[in-house]
């Protein structure tokens, strides 16, 4: 045992926690500053809501992978319930609360609550699987929340609301109007979500995840990842418990989708497909399974990458395939790892000593 | 006779995923990970069919030939470089890897022949079995499908329980470490998999671009992602689970198309498999294993 | 107790009948038996356990002791027989509910949440004693700040019986062996069980460790007066610290008694003693 695994866990464990906050802190009044004063490109600036939701939806997959230790294909799905409920709130909300900051909070708050019910209703059947079972059938999942809000069509007209399956069977009075409509999605959406309501969501879903893992439920999450059977042992309810990580997930990803769709003016089931959920996971993964500071930071790095790679044009995608490839082989193989090591000349001196 | 007509193009898309979710499945069973770029050797396998046929002039069926040569060899480089040095990686590293290889090959695949869907010549043309007083019509390319997977079938089956390679991959998909200990060349035997599984990804591309013509560098993507949920289906692993995942998928997909909705399909295909894990955690043909405790 | 309780009359089957046993047994088995893999892994076992009993269940490797823990903890549902914990049986119950019913084990391959600190796996084991609920942890609500320290204070005096105050704070999976094997114990205790099972708790250990966790175990024994089971190959362990002892060989109880009747039976020296004479 080395000196340094002795080191004091719950003190790096806090240090960390304040670094993370500090990090998005900083990096929040460094954007604002640069964007006011004009440093910021209007690409930047378009990216920085998507990169909050972004933010957000690995700190939420994160608690499903890294701490319960489960693998889900399928977060997207939770995703695109909270952007579709919540643009839907939202344009429900625009007549009684002409205040846009009050109604994106509210439109967030009842995306999380309808992603939840959907991680809830999900979360029965799934959670009763295990391993690679449990992760195909969250990708099934996902695809069957994208085929369902691809053929759901919601309208309001005086006489309240009116939704139908396949085709447009509202009937809408005169003077009515289709909000979800099937395929198209949501089009004509006021793009009411900010860089500061994105900023918020993150510290809230970092608060809600960070002390959520120093509690009872965070130890239970953990235990049951790091051994089922023991954990059964010491009477942890294992539904119980990955229940209650799914659906705090699918809740904190239906808000980050409310206010990934509000940044756009059109919004279509399409978007929150089967390649999404990788892209969030491949974020987890990158950052560190745990790792919500370095989860956060996969996720802006590789949503700014692609557009850096614009000056590449036909090649940015090929490209970041083989560095996505590069990077797992380099965190992950043992002797290009020690290669990379032997190269660090601080990391020779310290094992050196 | 139309639900018969349904049921055989059920039965053809089945043969096709049948094929596909093979390749899957043995992968899985002796590497333990989900080779999600398996999807694009297909696509990979049905453009150099394509080329072979339609600029080089090759006989359609040594077109074939071709592309499961190419794939083959795709499939051993792909391990070679991107998965085995990642054996001892935990198992989310190379599945992610195995993304970024499905994104490589078709961008790759986009940049070598363009987004521009390209119509697949069949390989054995466009003519029709006509029974029934032609009441039920049965197009050749179902029948060569059909009879395609049939073969593939009893002829891996065969390999995998006689020979001493295929006791090798079995042993290999047992405890890879005591396959060692018995002098079996563990890295061999798992590259002859992806050869074989990627072999047989060219014979489904082959066959799918002919049933359903255009061909694009994300042809592979849906296919493959349908063969995988045929694999889990049936048992991932399992080489009979394979097959039956896949005709069990094609019917219920025609099905769901015929008699339900054809935008909901896909919804109906997931909700199905769902419903089989639920009642058999494993898949149909699967083995539930026990944690020792 | 609140649930409907199901007292039912006790034959003498205790391995020392003139122990409290007979009135009051913290567990009886009668005729408990499972099937695995078609193969009788565990037939016939009648076993009771005093309220403050030590005993040992030994035998050679494959005889059945490990199944027997994981019968009565429900890891493998019996085939037959009844399982009576403080009287109440535990049939259609599964791992959870059996610990909370007051079965606490340890496990012959360590299983310990290895990426948590040492404090956390006993806290973890403490989750039924605590209440309050998920919004008091997001909001830091003065009952889980209440809460969580009289857990660390628990935590602490637990960790403290085997003098592992000090290493609180490190990762579980980074302790030594025999530390290792101590946590283990200290999680099972979190749980506030009236019966401990200890599967192998001295295997791989030295003999100096090894007499270290017999005085723990006889510090535990004392502190909580609770009943203790514990699988062991180690003779002196074994003969040393518990009152009575089971004797297990293929998946038949084959003597019961003291250790001085077990270590002159005939039947057990055949079976297990015997063959190491031979060798």
């Amino acid at each position: 045992m080395t000196m340094r695994r002795l080191i004091n866990l719950k003190r790096v464990e806090a240090r960390r926690i304040y670094l993370t906050y500090a990090v998005v802190i900083a990096a929040y009044v460094i954007c604002q500053v640069m964007s006011s004063t004009g440093f910021l490109s209007s690409s930047m600036r378009g990216m920085l809501v998507p990169i909050c939701a972004y933010m957000v939806m690995a700190v939420s997959l994160n608690l499903v992978v890294g701490i319960l230790g489960e693998l889900s294909l399928g977060h997207a799905g939770f995703m695109s319930v909270g952007a579709f409920s919540g643009v839907a709130a939202a344009f429900l909300m625009q007549g009684v609360i002409p205040f846009a900051p009050v109604r994106l909070a509210l439109a967030m708050a009842v995306a999380a609550v309808f992603a939840a019910v959907a991680g809830f209703l999900i979360g029965i059947p799934v959670l009763r699987l295990k391993g690679d079972y449990l992760a195909i059938v969250t990708l099934a999942f996902g695809e069957i929340i994208k085929s369902i809000l691809n053929n759901f069509y919601l309208g309001v007209d005086s006489q309240g609301l009116h939704f139908s399956m396949l085709t447009d069977t509202t009937r809408l009075l005169k003077g009515g109007k289709l909000i979800i409509r099937g395929p198209m999605g949501i089009s004509g959406i006021q793009k009411i979500a900010t860089f500061p309501a994105g900023f918020i969501l993150l510290m809230i879903a970092l608060m809600i995840v960070f002390n959520l893992v120093n509690s009872r439920s965070g130890r239970a999450f953990m235990a049951i990842r790091d051994d089922r059977i023991a954990a059964e042992s010491i009477g942890l309810d294992i539904t119980k418990y990955k229940m209650m990580a799914f659906v705090m997930s699918a809740a904190l990803a239906g808000s980050a989708g409310a206010l990934f769709a509000m940044n756009y003016s059109t919004i279509v089931a399409n978007k929150f497909d089967f390649n999404t959920s990788i892209l969030i996971l491949v974020f987890v993964v990158l950052g560190g399974q745990g790792n919500m500071l370095g989860s956060i930071i996969a996720a802006a790095v590789l949503t700014i990458l692609p557009e850096k790679l614009r000056e590449f044009s036909e090649y940015r995608m090929l490209l970041y395939a083989v560095i996505l490839i590069v990077m797992m082989l380099a965190t992950n193989n043992a002797e290009i790892k020690n290669f990379l090591a032997g190269l660090n000349p601080f990391r020779r001196k310290e094992e050196a000593e | 006779m139309i639900f018969l007509n349904f049921f055989i193009s059920g039965i053809s898309l089945g043969s096709i995923y049948a094929i596909i979710a093979l390749g899957y499945t043995m992968v899985y069973g002796i590497a333990k990970m989900l080779n999600f770029a398996h999807g694009d050797v297909i696509m990979v396998g049905a453009y150099v069919c394509f080329y072979a046929v339609s600029r080089y002039g090759f006989n359609p069926f040594l077109g074939v030939v071709l592309a499961m040569a190419v794939c083959t060899l795709l499939g051993i480089i792909v391990e070679r470089l991107a998965y085995k040095p990642l054996r001892q990686a935990p198992s989310l590293a190379v599945l992610i890897t195995a993304i970024g290889m499905s994104y490589f090959l078709q961008n790759t695949a986009l940049l070598l022949w363009s987004s521009n869907p390209k119509v697949f010549p069949s390989v054995i043309g466009r003519g029709a079995f006509k029974l029934f007083d032609g009441a039920l019509s049965v197009s050749h390319i179902t029948a060569l499908t059909i009879g395609a997977c049939l073969v593939i079938m009893v002829v891996l089956s065969l390999f995998i329980s006689k020979t001493k390679l295929g006791k090798a991959m079995r042993a290999c998909s047992e405890d890879k470490g005591a396959a060692q200990l018995m002098g079996i060349n563990v890295n061999a035997t798992i590259s002859m998999t992806f050869a074989i599984g990627s072999g047989l990804a060219a014979i489904a591309g082959a066959l799918l671009c002919s049933a359903y013509p255009t061909l694009m560098p994300t042809t592979g993507a849906l296919p493959g992602i349908k063969a995988f949920t045929a694999a889990v289906f049936g048992g991932i692993g399992s080489i009979p689970g394979a097959f039956l995942g896949g005709l069990m998928l094609g019917v219920i997909e025609i099905f769901a198309k015929a008699y339900i909705s054809s935008q909901l399909s896909d919804a109906v295909v997931f909700g199905v498999l769902i419903v089989v894990l639920l009642v058999k955690p494993a898949g149909l043909l699967g083995k539930m294993t026990q944690e020792k405790v | 107790m609140k649930e409907k309780t199901k007292y039912i009359p006790i034959p003498s089957r205790s391995i020392l009948p003139e122990r409290d046993a007979a009135r009051d047994p913290v567990l009886e088995c009668v005729n408990l038996g499972i099937t695995l893999g078609g193969i009788k892994a565990v037939e016939d076992f009648n076993f009771t356990i005093g309220r403050t009993e030590i005993a040992g269940l030994i035998g050679p490797n494959g005889a059945g002791k490990t199944t027997v823990f994981n019968l009565l903890t429900k890891v493998y549902q019996p085939t037959t027989g009844t399982i009576l914990l403080n009287g109440r049986d535990t049939h259609g119950m599964n791992t959870m509910q059996v610990n909370k019913a007051g079965i606490a084990r340890t496990f012959q391959n360590i299983r310990l949440f290895r990426n948590l600190s040492v404090i956390d796996n006993v806290k973890t084991a403490m989750n039924n004693e605590m209440h309050y609920n998920m919004l008091s942890a997001i909001l830091r609500l003065p009952n889980y700040r209440r809460e969580e320290v009289a857990a660390h204070r628990r935590a602490l005096k637990l960790l403290s019986i085997f003098d592992m105050q000090n290493m609180a704070d490190v990762p579980a999976g980074s302790l030594p062996y025999g530390a290792q094997r101590r946590l283990e114990i200290v999680r099972a205790l979190a749980t506030n069980p009236s019966l401990l099972l200890l599967d192998e708790p001295a295997a791989g250990m030295n003999p100096s460790e090894t007499a270290d966790l017999m005085d723990s175990i006889r510090k535990v024994h004392e502190m909580f007066q609770i009943a203790i089971v514990l699988i062991e190959h180690d003779m002196s362990l074994v003969m040393n610290i518990c009152e009575g002892i089971c004797v297990l060989n293929f998946g038949h109880i084959i003597a019961k008694g003291t250790p001085d009747e077990i270590q002159s039976n005939p039947a057990v020296i055949e079976a297990y003693l015997g063959r190491k004479k031979e060798a």
